[in-house]
């Protein structure tokens, strides 16, 4: 247990208003594997997002712990990559600027960094657009710039929070195949939150199933797709014949929280 | 700058090139008409006034206005008040922008801060401070130094006000962003709040030069000695209409280059936006 490199440990969170309580989170245990993409699945409201707020840090657990790499998540953790589902790219600074914010604030903003930042724009088909501004590109390629900034960092560790359902259907297929491909030759480990469960299994090693609110984990299936070889693009792994099977397993689940 | 080199290397089709030229010539009559109404009230004003169909001792007459504006100019009297004036309003002005923005940001740093005074600033913001007037020159002084008070109470509140309010506005998830950075609270200012907030600022610079105007003017009615506002009263005072005219319109010619110089400094700054 203790070589897991990401370990959540009995986290539940209440939210505080002043009219009542929340309890969004109940008990909630997993780990993540070095190199791991493990994908969060729940219904709508069920907290999906809070867990990803706790791992990095921005808000406390009202109880229980979160390891990286052994350490105690206390505070903002510096190593940790967070992708949102809109880019948040600053309209007033050109895409360099933009993937160089990271490095500007935590003040390592060395020759040697740009030019691994650069190396990085330029392998993913941004090289003629780092004096552009923002609002000059397609929505693709912005998601692709704002994983650029998270990657600039070199984290450890990559939160992404629904980070393709601000694209629309055709957009989504071609930059999940793009930044799974990124994830992958990078060598990242990823916990992402999604609503969409064919996203979820076509991009990752688990899909960890939440209940509705207060969320508790419902199941985690290992996907294990019969093409599933770690150099397969999610589109191709949407075609493989277990894939149908864990949807639907997968889509019972969340049915019968709907109902209920 | 790649986008503007694509346009001009492409070969437009004859219909666009007619647009164009539709576009040019209708910008073109705009202007045109623009400078024939004035034109037209001038000689109107002029005309009526040489056939005694209004009486230029009430209203004066565009050529009078000129001759004086003219003399002004020649003996220097011109130069001193404007001056004087520009002086006065760019004080106010400059310290009302300067003073309310790190006033916002205190407000900002600080929620407690922010919900304590919140409603101080509502009243002062509603209070119309050319009410203040007398007592400001009474505590600044009946001089320059009351005359730029007078600009400043009038700058001061609506700078903070809206600037504050600009802050607040910024989304929370850009924040959030730069916090998974381990950004700190004054990096969140001068990374994204301020930054963000430049369109907002622009927008009360421009409406704090005209109210910049207004408190000069008034502090200059209640006591100077000199300045487009004494020039006005005093033209008023002893019926002389055309020094009256000639200082109104000395006075839009500088709120109006003023203007300008703001929007040159939102150009410049609000690149990205074009």
């Amino acid at each position: 247990m203790e070589n897991k490199f990401v370990q959540i440990k009995d986290i539940s969170k209440i939210y505080h208003t002043l009219d009542d309580e929340t309890e969004a989170l109940k008990n909630i245990s997993f780990d993540v594997d070095r190199g791991e993409i493990l994908s969060i699945v729940g219904p709508s409201g069920c907290g999906k997002s809070t867990i990803l707020s706790i791992i990095a840090g921005l808000i406390k657990p009202s109880s229980g712990e979160v390891f990286i790499n052994n350490k105690r998540i206390e505070d903002m953790n510096k190593n940790i990559g967070y992708m949102f589902q809109s880019d948040h790219l600053f309209p007033w600074r050109t895409i360099m600027e933009n993937v160089l914010i990271g490095l500007e604030i935590q003040k390592k903003l060395d020759k040697e960094n740009v030019d691994r930042v650069t190396k990085l724009l330029n392998t993913y088909g941004l090289k003629d657009f780092k004096n552009h501004y923002p609002s000059q590109l397609s929505g693709g390629m912005k998601q692709r710039v704002a994983l650029i900034r998270t990657l600039a960092i070199e984290p450890q560790l990559l939160l992404l929070d629904e980070p393709f359902s601000a694209l629309d259907y055709q957009s989504r297929l071609a930059v999940s195949n793009d930044i799974s491909a990124i994830l992958k030759k990078e060598k990242k480990t990823a916990i992402m939150v999604t609503h969409d469960i064919a996203e979820a299994i076509s991009m990752s090693d688990r899909v960890l199933v939440l209940s509705k609110r207060p969320a508790i984990v419902k199941t985690i299936y290992e996907i294990e797709l019969t093409c599933s070889d770690r150099k397969n693009t999610p589109l191709k792994r949407r075609e493989a014949p277990e894939f149908r099977h864990y949807f639907n397993k997968i889509w019972k689940e969340l049915d019968i929280h709907v109902e209920e | 700058m790649l986008k503007s080199n694509q346009v001009e290397e492409k070969k437009y089709s004859p219909e666009h090139i007619q647009y164009l030229k539709y576009m040019k010539r209708k910008n073109t009559m705009v202007q045109l008409s623009q400078i024939a109404l004035l034109v037209l009230i001038l000689f109107l004003w002029e005309l009526s006034a040489n056939l005694n169909w209004i009486d230029p001792f009430f209203i004066s007459k565009p050529s009078a206005i000129m001759n004086l504006i003219n003399q002004f100019i020649k003996d220097g009297s011109l130069l001193l008040h404007t001056s004087i004036s520009v002086y006065e309003v760019l004080m106010g002005f400059v310290i009302g922008t300067i003073l309310g923005t790190l006033i916002a940001i205190l407000l900002w740093s600080s929620e407690f801060a922010a919900k304590v005074l919140y409603p101080y600033l509502v009243v002062l913001n509603a209070l119309p401070k050319i009410a203040l007037g007398p007592i400001i020159i009474i505590w600044a002084g009946a001089g320059t130094s009351g005359i730029i008070v007078t600009a400043l109470s009038i700058s001061l509140i609506v700078t903070i006000m809206a600037t504050f309010n600009g802050f607040k506005e910024v989304d929370e998830e850009k924040i959030k962003m730069l916090q998974t950075f381990g950004a700190n609270k004054f990096q969140i200012l001068q990374k994204v709040v301020l930054p963000a907030t430049i369109p907002t600022m622009i927008n009360t610079m421009k409406i704090n030069i005209g109210m910049s105007w207004v408190g000069v003017i008034v502090g200059e009615f209640l006591v100077s000695k000199a300045g487009l506002g004494y020039l006005i009263v005093y033209g008023g005072q002893v019926f002389r209409l055309d020094i009256v005219m000639a200082g109104v319109i000395v006075l839009s010619i500088a709120t109006v280059i003023m203007y300008k110089l703001i929007s040159i400094l939102e150009n410049t700054l609000l690149k990205w936006r074009q």
